[in-house]
């Protein structure tokens, strides 16, 4: 259940289901699925059942926000708006996973890069991180709902999380509180934007949302 | 001190959503800001003594940026008092588009504004890196609902575009946190703190090559909330979009925060002896922002947009006035001062021609010389002002900015600076001047006239900023010496 390894490989996994998935909702599921590994993955990082109380309660918090709450949001967005059910992506499924291949590629390269300060908990963890900020990146701009860009968001994030884990320090507990508050607020937010954004317009498909823009002259 | 800094607010944020008479609430509002006013001038005199590794502490960069902050929200609330009560309620026909639409509740409003000081006053008194962090993305979300005051598919689409641009820009600048973290847990002494105190005490032992990755990302993630090109393009339609008193508080205040953000990681690298390549960055960005504003500023057709561009703009100069170093320093945390007051006086004054012609494009808007007369005269005013002409203060800060240039011997920044001034100030001068000229268009007749509450806060603004092109108090040029110090230029 602990170990880091496997649940490493597990994140990488997921991210590529993510490219490749074609509906709405296995993409919410996958960054649920992300969520619960990732509160593992706290734990592993601190020798499992014997973590301090601090990293239980961190490990909980965001597993309960990740895994619970933010899919439980996303899925009743989803209802409310009455959306199809498709991904709508402007690349395509195959060359999505190719792309993925490529950012895998470049943050195992990235992260030979950059030495770490001490032994760290398994050489994966930061080019796997550095790889599900990428894959976040890349479902933002590559998919056109408003939903899925706040499923890259959250993978975006997580990758950022994930690495935090690296670090050989754990960051003060107010501070790690305050930056779960902000990103569960942020999620609150965008959902009731997607509410908004179906409201008005009898869907969530952002190509809708084109009409302010500058031409150069 | 500070905690009543960060509560009043945010407790009369709470309060407002739970009152029920607007007049109360617009009460509220302004007390709110004025108590604010108060306890700044307060910390202002005497800075509240703190250890300093403390989390919460003001230094001579915080406190100014704070100052600014304070100062253009009790304006704006007062503005915002005669907004809100002539604000339509009934749902009313669009003004660019073919349907109705409504405005927000007010007490949420006035809640999201109130917690918004809040924030960025939080911003302003962190001293722990993530601290801040967590500040800045606060600030995000409680001004996304400002910008959808309006509820129609463009502040909608611009709200989105704001919420999402920024907080995946602020994720970014989260990374380059950890990054900063990791170069600062090298060595025995290494701590991983991101305390800025111990950050600059440590920092010949921060790891190089962390350092610099670390910096980029910030620079891109809170660059992206600052507004520099080319992560800039939220900046125009949530400007555009949102009630010009928000636009106002967005310009004058929230970006600033942003800059603050990348200032304390600027902090990190000069201490650590990599100020060379933390400047030539922010110089090459700011350098490029004010390219790029030039060139959409150059026949914007729509007012607001044009004013949002050149916020850009000044963005990029004070980008650029940081990473000379030097005297420009001073030069750039001035003109942060000059700046915030012009631009906040403009966008107020151009909530005031909306208002009255309902329209935002600079082609239909005539005559405003004749129909709001005090508003024109206020408009060309800060059209000097912000362009850079003397005798107002943006003319002094830029030319301070310049000598700083000219004396670190960098002749190409230099002449592509005052290049893209020249153009900034053509692109803006025209339309502006054509609005107040002339007589109003028949189809686009104004209705109403200047009211008091509408034109005595931007007035303030640009009192305040001419005096300061033609004296800088001594306790303001103090507390600016004492920053740019704080920064390391001495």
């Amino acid at each position: 259940m602990f170990e880091i390894n496997t649940l490493l490989v597990g994140l990488l996994l997921v991210n590529f289901v993510l490219l490749g998935a074609s509906r709405l909702d296995t993409g919410v599921r996958q960054v649920a699925a992300q969520g619960a590994l990732l509160s593992l993955l706290t734990l592993a990082e601190h020798a499992g059942w014997g973590a301090p109380w601090r990293v239980w309660l961190l490990a909980l918090g965001s597993g309960v926000v990740k895994a619970v709450v933010f899919p439980h949001f996303l899925r009743r967005a989803l209802r409310e708006a009455d959306v199809r059910r498709e991904m709508a992506p402007y690349v395509g499924f195959t060359a999505s996973v190719l792309v993925g291949v490529a950012a895998l590629a470049a943050s195992l390269w990235l992260a030979s890069r950059l030495p770490l300060p001490g032994p760290v908990a398994s050489p994966l963890l930061v080019p796997v991180s550095l790889f599900t900020v990428l894959v976040g990146m890349f479902l933002l701009v590559s998919r056109r709902k408003a939903l899925t860009q706040v499923v890259g968001y959250l993978v975006v994030e997580n990758g950022v999380f994930c690495f935090g884990l690296a670090l050989p320090e754990d960051a003060p507990l107010p501070v790690e509180v305050g930056i779960l508050l902000d990103i569960f607020a942020a999620v609150f937010i965008m959902g009731i934007m997607i509410y908004q954004i179906s409201r008005e317009f009898d869907d969530i498909d952002t190509d809708r949302l084109t009409s302010l823009r500058d031409e150069a002259t | 001190m500070i905690a009543a800094l960060l509560l009043v607010p945010a407790v009369a944020g709470l309060l407002a959503l739970l009152l029920r008479s607007d007049q109360l609430r617009r009460a509220l509002l302004v007390a709110t800001a004025l108590t604010h006013l108060a306890l700044v001038a307060a910390v202002w005199r005497a800075t509240p003594a703190a250890a300093p590794t403390a989390w919460l502490r003001l230094d001579p960069v915080g406190t100014l940026v704070l100052g600014v902050t304070s100062v253009l929200f009790a304006v704006a609330s007062i503005y915002a008092v005669g907004y809100l009560a002539h604000e339509v309620r009934a749902p009313r026909p669009d003004i660019e588009e073919d349907a109705l639409f409504a405005n927000g509740p007010e007490a949420v409003f006035t809640a999201c504004l109130l917690f918004f000081l809040a924030t960025m006053t939080l911003v302003t008194v962190s001293q722990n890196l993530g601290v801040l962090w967590v500040a800045v993305e606060a600030t995000t979300l409680a001004s996304a609902p400002l910008i959808f005051f309006h509820r129609h598919h463009r502040s909608l689409e611009a709200t989105w575009k704001y919420l999402l641009i920024c907080s995946v820009g602020i994720a970014v600048a989260l990374l380059g946190n950890f990054f900063l973290a990791f170069a600062a847990s090298f060595g025995p002494a290494g701590s991983g703190s991101l305390v800025l105190h111990e950050l600059i005490a440590g920092a010949p032992g921060l790891h190089v090559r962390w350092l610099k990755a670390a910096f980029v990302l910030l620079l891109v993630g809170y660059g992206t909330k600052m507004g520099l090109a080319p992560l800039h393009t939220w900046l125009p339609d949530a400007h555009a979009e949102a009630p010009s008193v928000v636009s106002a508080l967005l310009s004058g205040a929230l970006l600033n925060c942003a800059f603050l953000g990348i200032v304390r990681a600027y902090q990190v690298l000069a201490a650590a002896g990599q100020r060379r390549f933390a400047g030539d960055l922010l110089i090459d960005i700011g350098l490029f922002s004010m390219a790029l504003a030039a060139v959409f500023i150059v026949a914007q057709p729509d007012f607001k947009r044009l004013l949002a561009y050149s916020s850009v703009e000044h963005m990029g100069i004070l980008a650029v006035g940081m990473g000379l170093g030097g005297g420009a320093v001073f030069g750039a945390l001035l003109h942060l001062v000059n700046h915030s007051l012009a631009k906040g006086m403009l966008f107020l004054l151009a909530g005031n021609i909306l208002a009255a012609y309902r329209s935002k494009s600079t082609a239909g808007v005539r005559g405003v010389g004749t129909a709001l007369p005090v508003t024109a005269g206020l408009w060309v005013a800060g059209l000097l002002a912000i362009t850079g002409s003397p005798p107002f203060g943006p003319f002094l800060s830029e030319l301070v900015i310049v000598k700083g240039a000219i004396d670190g011997g960098h002749a190409v920044v230099t002449v592509l600076f005052l290049l893209f001034l020249a153009a900034a100030f053509v692109g803006m001068a025209r339309p502006m001047l054509t609005m107040v000229q002339g007589d109003p268009l028949a189809g686009l007749r104004p209705a109403g006239r200047d009211r008091w509450l509408a034109v005595a806060p931007p007035a303030v603004l640009g009192v305040s900023v001419l005096l300061l092109g033609l004296w800088v108090p001594s306790w303001l040029s103090d507390m600016l010496r004492a920053a740019a110090r704080v920064v390391g230029a001495g």
